[in-house]
């Protein structure tokens, strides 16, 4: 809180998009160079959220609103074990954090774990070019690694795309291991961890699951080796279309019919399990004011969202599956991406967005309580 | 599922004159609304005395009533209009409770009106504490977070010693029961506290019993703006943080959006009991605002309040995340759901989603406590401030930082040179919240406060702190820089430094810093208001700055008229000089202009982006003005800078932008000048062969007394150049003279003190007139009912005069078309005359629109305010009353006979304030200007029209019952006939000894009532003060007996003040009264709404 603080955020740093764009700032958290793909995050809330959530794994995430940190560091938000994004953009960050709850500040919690940031620079014109051009591959310098523009740019050229990524190995849990139902135990869920957020198994133990969290690669045997009521894909980083073994996964469910509920990365596999085609989007949804429409009952919620990838299936009509009949269930309004799938003949749906809304508001919490109903229809 | 089809006409309710708590705020959102339903096909039916407001004027809705907010007068509109539904949560607290009285009398039911954007029910629940409680509770029960302030009822001190235990411990509030305006109630920090306070609560209380409430002084206070559709979806438009704690009003508290200080977790805790309580309350169609504080401690939430209507707060939501809530409302209350209803900013999206800000936007409250010297200045949960500005920046420091400025305020910003004086003094100073606080700490941590001690003293979170903090190593860098870099001022800018600032700490002159700053290259960048972070296209130009890299102007074609609009509100420039500007707005549209605003009050019509072709949201300062200029020129070609119309704000911009190279149009700031100072003016009547009052300027005592010695007392004396009478009065003897001069700030060799002959028993008179360069056009005439003394803005005028012959319209013809000639006017002018004996005196003039223009061109059915904005940019009266803007003959000096008569009341905010002992402030009129408002009655008589702007500011004026009359020496005469009609008229009159002595020897009875100062009598006679207070007497005629010092009348009239009872301070007032008493009597006072006057008064015109 001292002149010297402002003075020890001074080291320059510079963002450099694969078209050539660049913006020079400061060094935000960790110096050094890094490397991702391009995306804006809109939430005015729950940067811990955010940063600790698998799915933005070598992404470097722009933050639209403009004070990031203001609240510090606590041990209780994260929603993994680590920070995945690759590389972290804001315009001003908190010298000094705010709250009762507050452990380090954010500027700290960077730093210790080595992710590169920038700040101080116009991250509104930066949103407004990923918007214009989509998404793309940015690198972040700083300290030593800063060169001649023309040399970043090769670097960030350099850099694998985000499109054919398979990425779902890399951030998920590698041992099994179980989430206790809060309270009694009414259902046991085995959860395939495509880069799962900790407040997923959090909200269906307080709804009586006992939570059976498996790796990113469990077979069928390993599935059914815990005797699931249901079984839950979850959210997590990548191109849908390399997820290969999840999709051949989530078929044998579908197969045996074992309640089944997806978020996110989930939904794309459960499209991809249907026979629908995914795609990238153009420059995703992030952020936690996204409105969704759920077309059984008409009803609005406002949704937590993080995708950059979406399903591509019809919205005007039942689609006919290899496991009977399957629609479109919500609908973003701001332009008309599916939000969710549900079969009508078998028990399983899956939704784009994330109800276990963390960060987020919690409009779509009825989802988990649509899961819990799906299982106790099956056992009925 | 779209609109309703069983809804064909909606009664919409505005919220009366400008109130302290209630402003502008509600004419932009009933404006909104009135729009929307009259779009969709509905036919509008508006009721709102406030003539200064767009929605009154007649294009806004299909039938609109200029008459009392009343629940009489608005069934007589009801039975008039028979609408199929009632709107009142557009209209602020006046038109919600209208609406339940409405219900209640079983009037809706009678003429079959629904109530439609909130029921009954849901307006109880939210209005009424307890209720309120109840639906906490049950919400708690829901989901399991939010609870009400915890406390007990105690009847006696053990009760009370006890309840402290039970609620954790001191701070306690004591709130007694069944007090007058919550009279001893406060802070218990210890035991001795709270024996003395709550042993004198349980005196006071008429049912010896307090309640104990835990304290939540210095926690977090959000706010949380909500919108629901009959589908049951929610959505939260904005959250909103208090920079003050918990214990200043909200209003009068500088607030930021969106929240700061909350993690997710905590933020969604609140977005859940908001969304809970929004169910529960039951508002099923439309928006609502709840409070909440927050422990800093451990994040426990108490929910404060809600209200289930358009407020303040949304207002200013709205303005901060461009989501218009008010529009929204009304599509609300006739059917739609939120995701029918597209976003108007991004055109593709729905309305049904969170607007996400990538921008911080800070609003400042503007305070009047200069004006009411004996009000205590300790901002408490009652709201004192009369204005706010707001301002939007691309972090919290900017933001900050141009709020401060654009409340134009001397002292206002950041000062960081100078001494600080002593820390610990600043800090206790920094302990009491009041207006300025926030520079206390600033200066506290010039002075070496640690941010520690600052939070100890204020409770502000220790990350607005550090903001202070950063804010003040910026200067210390700019203070210690060896010279002005493009980093450095990139920097200072980043972070909402001024020019001004930044040469005060340099030692510079702002144009040199702006020269170096330029040559740097250092200029703002214009982001846009988009609702959603820039994640879709924005198709609405609502701009502000940064200094950032990326400008979002886009290239234009048309030329472009920029028009300054008038800032906060403030006491003599409100919401009248907004009406100008938005006319303006209009009328250059319709002309083929693109239109261009800039303002920064969040409250009014010209900062709605529908307003105008562009909005730039930003201070009215000389260097933010310029780079929009700058910003326009380079985006194409500009017509030219109206500064006529938003108030002394713009104009006093005038010369510098003219300096600058900037088009100023209309009237130019020579001529301006010209009006301004007494010697260019004194020579232009003198040219013109009008006489003005003897008078002279002076800087120092001596040179006041001689020319007050030389023009005879009494004389009346003031600062030059300020607005709205400030520091304006009436000597009527050397001391004082003495006193005002001493005592006077705002005299200095540059700035003279004006010595005026103060024109006893004088008719003032105001004209609004146009004039193009060779013709004028006479707006209107008004005849002030009070005498020339009383400031213009607080005096009641009627129009068309009432005593004025033809010879007096047309000397003060000839006189305002000398004077608009001589000084060379191009547009508005309003003069000030003075009728003394049978000379016309010229008392001053100002070449721009006046406070009057709104009044003036609703009683003549004629867009003054437009025809200003066209003469401006070269249009003349002949093309004017071609076109039909004009009438295609006669002006506003020659209505017809049988035209309406309207009378223009003043609202004054006495029941606001209060002394340090917490007392009432004297309500007595003066030179200097104190009303915040105004409201209109029209009718075709003009006692009838008097009794209604009676009835719209203060109440209905009483056709019976009990009068006490108590007037000055000079006032007996003229009191005489006035009270003979009182008794006609059935009134039991009651009066001091003297007054009645007057009386009786006229042949009129009073009964002699005891005065305060004579005490209670020896049978145990009440005091006249006791009398009003015990709810006894109706009317209250008191004149007071001089000006200046304690009053004799003061017990008197705080006392009308506390128990609502009418109280004529003048004579005049008085003679005004009876007529409209009279009218009153002689029954039938019918409603007509200002499109049926229109109809009639140009019938009569052709």
């Amino acid at each position: 809180m001292t002149t010297s603080t402002r003075g020890a955020t001074k080291i320059p740093a510079v963002l450099v998009l694969e078209d050539g764009r660049v913006f020079r700032g400061r060094a935000y958290g960790a110096v050094g160079e890094t490397f991702g793909e391009a995306v804006f995050s809109t939430g005015m809330t729950g940067y811990q959220e955010t940063l600790t959530d698998p799915s933005y794994h070598r992404q470097v995430v722009v933050m639209t609103a403009p004070h990031v940190g203001n609240t510090g560091v606590n041990d209780e938000d994260p929603e993994s074990q680590k920070i995945w994004v690759a590389g972290y953009v804001v315009r001003d960050p908190a010298r000094v954090p705010s709250s009762w709850r507050s452990r380090r500040t954010l500027d700290e919690e960077l730093a210790r774990q080595g992710v590169v940031g920038i700040s101080g620079i116009d991250t509104r014109a930066l949103t407004r070019h990923l918007r214009e051009r989509g998404a793309m591959r940015v690198g972040v310098f700083s300290g030593e690694a800063l060169a001649p523009d023309a040399e970043l740019l090769a670097r960030v050229q350099g850099q694998p795309q985000m499109k054919g990524a398979d990425l779902s190995a890399e951030v998920a849990t590698k041992e099994a291991y179980v989430v206790p139902a809060i309270g009694e135990k009414k259902f046991t869920v085995a959860a395939i961890d495509l880069g799962i957020k900790g407040m997923t198994p959090q909200r269906m133990a307080e709804r009586g699951i006992e939570v059976h969290v498996l790796p990113a690669t469990a077979t069928a045997e390993d599935v059914y080796a815990v005797e699931p009521d249901g079984v839950f894909f979850s959210n997590g980083p990548g191109d849908p279309a390399t997820a290969e073994g999840p999709v051949a996964l989530m078929r044998e469910v579908l197969q045996r019919g074992t309640p089944l509920f997806g978020i996110c990365f989930g939904n794309q596999i459960l499209g991809r399990a249907l026979g629908f085609g995914t795609y990238k989007l153009k420059y995703g949804h992030r952020g936690i004011n996204q409105p969704v429409q759920d077309r059984t009952t008409g009803k609005v919620e406002v949704t937590a969202h993080n995708h950059g990838f979406a399903v591509d299936a019809p919205l005007d009509r039942v689609s006919d599956t290899p496991y009977g009949r399957a629609e479109v269930s919500h609908v973003c309004l701001n332009d008309q991406v599916v939000e969710g799938l549900q079969l009508l003949d078998r028990p399983a749906f899956s939704v784009q967005y994330h109800p276990e809304a963390a960060a987020g508001p919690h409009d779509a919490a009825y989802l988990f309580d649509r899961f819990t109903s799906l299982m106790e229809g099956q056992r009925a | 599922m779209p609109k309703r089809t069983d809804i064909q006409s909606v009664l919409v309710i505005g919220s009366g004159p400008i109130v302290i708590g209630q402003a502008a705020e509600f004419d932009y959102s009933g404006t909104q609304a009135c729009r929307v339903l009259k779009s969709e096909g509905l036919r509008v039916i508006l009721v709102n005395s406030n003539p200064a407001t767009i929605m009154t004027d007649p294009e806004i809705a299909d039938a609109t009533y200029v008459e009392p907010i009343t629940p009489e007068f608005v069934e007589k509109i009801i039975a008039k209009e028979r609408p199929d539904a009632l709107l009142p949560t557009l209209g602020g607290q006046t038109a919600l409770n209208t609406a339940i009285s409405l219900h209640g009398q079983g009037v809706l039911e009678k003429y079959g009106v629904e109530l439609i954007g909130a029921n009954v029910e849901a307006i109880n629940k939210g209005e009424d504490r307890d209720l309120f409680k109840e639906v906490v509770e049950a919400v708690r029960g829901k989901i399991g977070h939010g609870e009400s302030a915890r406390s007990v009822i105690c009847h006696s001190m053990d009760d009370v010693l006890n309840g402290v235990e039970e609620l954790g411990g001191y701070p306690v509030v004591v709130r007694p029961s069944f007090t007058m305006g919550g009279a001893g109630s406060g802070f218990a920090h210890n035991e001795d506290e709270l024996r003395r306070i709550a042993g004198q609560g349980l005196t006071l209380s008429p049912t010896t019993e307090v309640l104990l409430e835990e304290s939540i002084l210095g926690w977090k206070e959000y706010e949380l703006e909500l919108m629901r559709d009959k589908n049951d979806n929610v959505v939260v438009v904005c959250s909103i943080e208090n920079f003050d704690p918990m214990g200043v009003h909200t209003g009068d508290s500088i607030t930021v959006a969106p929240a700061m200080t909350l993690t997710d977790r905590e933020y969604q805790i609140l977005r859940d009991v908001g969304i809970a309580i929004i169910r529960e309350v039951g508002v099923d169609t439309g928006g609502c605002n709840i409070q909440f504080a927050v422990n800093p401690a451990d994040g426990r939430v108490i929910v404060i309040e809600m209200n289930p209507r358009v407020s303040r707060s949304s207002a200013l939501a709205s303005k901060a995340t461009g989501f218009p809530i008010a529009k929204i409302a009304a599509k609300l209350a006739v059917g739609y759901t939120l995701d029918e209803i597209p976003n108007d900013i991004t055109e593709k999206t729905p309305a049904s989603f969170e607007p996400t800000l990538d921008y911080v936007v800070v609003k400042a409250p503007r305070f009047a406590f200069e004006k009411f010297p004996q009000a205590d200045s300790t901002l408490t949960t009652t709201m004192k401030s009369v204005g706010e500005a707001m301002a939007i920046g691309r972090n919290f420091t900017e933001a900050l930082q141009k709020a401060l400025r654009s409340l134009e305020k001397k002292g206002s910003q950041f000062a960081f040179t100078g001494k600080t004086g002593d820390k610990n003094t600043l800090l206790r100073a920094a302990v009491r919240p009041t207006d300025g606080r926030i520079n206390t700490v600033m200066q506290a941590i010039r002075a070496g406060a640690t941010p520690e001690e600052v939070f100890d003293a204020t409770k502000i979170d220790p990350w607005f702190v550090d903001q202070l903090f950063l804010i003040k190593e910026i200067a210390d860098e700019l203070a210690e820089a060896d010279e002005l870099t493009a980093e450095l001022l990139g920097e200072a800018k980043r972070h909402g430094f001024s020019d001004t600032q930044i040469a005060e700490i340099r030692g510079l002159r702002e144009d040199v810093v702006r020269e170096v700053r330029h040559a740097l290259g250092v200029r703002p960048v214009y982001k846009t208001v988009d609702t959603c972070a820039a994640e879709f296209a924005a198709k609405t130009p609502y701009f502000y700055s940064s200094y950032d890299e990326e400008s979002e102007v886009a290239p234009r074609e048309k030329p472009a008229v920029i028009i300054l609009g008038s800032g906060p509100n403030r006491i003599g420039q409100g919401i009248e000089f907004d009406y100008s500007c938005v006319h303006a707005s209009f009328a250059l549209s319709d002309a083929g202009y693109e239109t261009v605003m800039v303002n920064c009050n969040p409250e009014t019509v010209s900062t709605d982006y529908d307003t105008s072709d562009r909005l730039y949201f930003e201070p009215l300062t000389l260097e933010d003005v310029l780079e929009i200029v700058h910003a326009e020129s380079v985006a194409g070609p500009v017509a030219g800078v109206v500064v006529q119309l938003g108030g002394q704000t713009p104009l006093g911009l005038s010369q510098a932008l003219k300096d600058n190279g900037v088009p100023v149009v209309g009237t130019s700031p020579e001529a301006i000048h010209a009006a301004e100072d007494r010697g260019a003016f004194g020579r232009v009547l003198a040219e013109a062969g009008l006489p003005a009052p003897k008078h002279g300027t002076a800087t120092t005592f001596a040179e006041a007394k001689e020319i007050a010695d030389e023009i005879g007392y009494p004389v009346l004396v003031r600062p030059s150049y300020v607005l709205g009478g400030r520091g304006m009065e009436i000597v009527y003897e050397e001391a004082r003279l003495q006193a005002y001069i001493a005592e006077s700030t705002e005299i200095s060799a540059d700035r003279p003190v004006l010595v005026d002959r103060f024109l006893d028993d004088a008719i003032e008179i105001d004209v609004d007139a146009l004039y193009d360069g060779h013709e004028l056009y006479l707006g209107g005439v008004m005849e002030h009912i009070e005498e020339a003394g009383i400031h213009s803005g607080d005096s009641a005028c009627a129009l068309p005069p009432i005593t004025l012959g033809g010879h007096d319209i047309k000397r003060l013809r000839t006189s305002t078309e000398a004077i608009a000639r001589g000084v060379g006017v191009r547009g508005l002018i309003n003069i000030q005359f003075a009728m003394a004996g049978d000379i016309l005196y010229v008392l001053e003039a100002n070449p721009r629109a006046s406070r009057t223009v709104p009044f003036t061109s609703k009683a003549t059915a004629v867009p003054l305010a437009k025809a200003a904005a066209r003469i401006s940019l070269g249009a003349t009266v002949a093309e004017l009353r071609a076109e039909g803007l004009l009438p295609a003959h006669g002006d506003g000096g020659e209505l017809p006979l049988d035209a309406p008569i309207s009378v223009k009341e003043a609202v004054m905010p006495w029941s606001r304030f209060r002394d340090i002992q917490g007392r009432g402030v004297d309500t007595v009129l003066g030179p200097e200007m104190r009303s915040t408002g105004e409201v209109m009655g029209i009718d075709s008589v003009f006692g009838t029209a008097y009794a209604k702007s009676q009835a719209g500011a203060y109440g209905p004026l009483p056709t019976k019952g009990r009068a006490f009359i108590s007037v000055a020496n000079r006032d007996k005469r003229s009191m005489i006939f006035p009270a003979r009609e009182l008794v006609a008229h059935g009134f039991e009159l009651l009066a001091t000894s003297g007054t009645a002595e007057v009386l009786r020897r006229n042949g009129i009875n009073a009964t002699v009532v005891r005065k305060q100062s004579e005490g209670e009598g020896p049978n145990g006679e009440r005091t006249i003060v006791q009398l009003i207070h015990d709810g006894e007497v109706d009317l209250i005629v008191n004149t007071p007996y001089g000006t200046g010092g304690r009053l004799d009348g003061y017990d008197i009239r705080t006392a009308a003040v506390a128990r609502s009872v009418p109280c004529l301070t003048t004579v005049q007032g008085l003679a005004a009264a009876v007529q409209g008493i009279d009218a009153l009597h002689h029954g039938g006072v019918g409603v007509r709404s200002l499109q049926e006057h229109a109809q009639h008064l140009i019938a009569a015109r052709d």
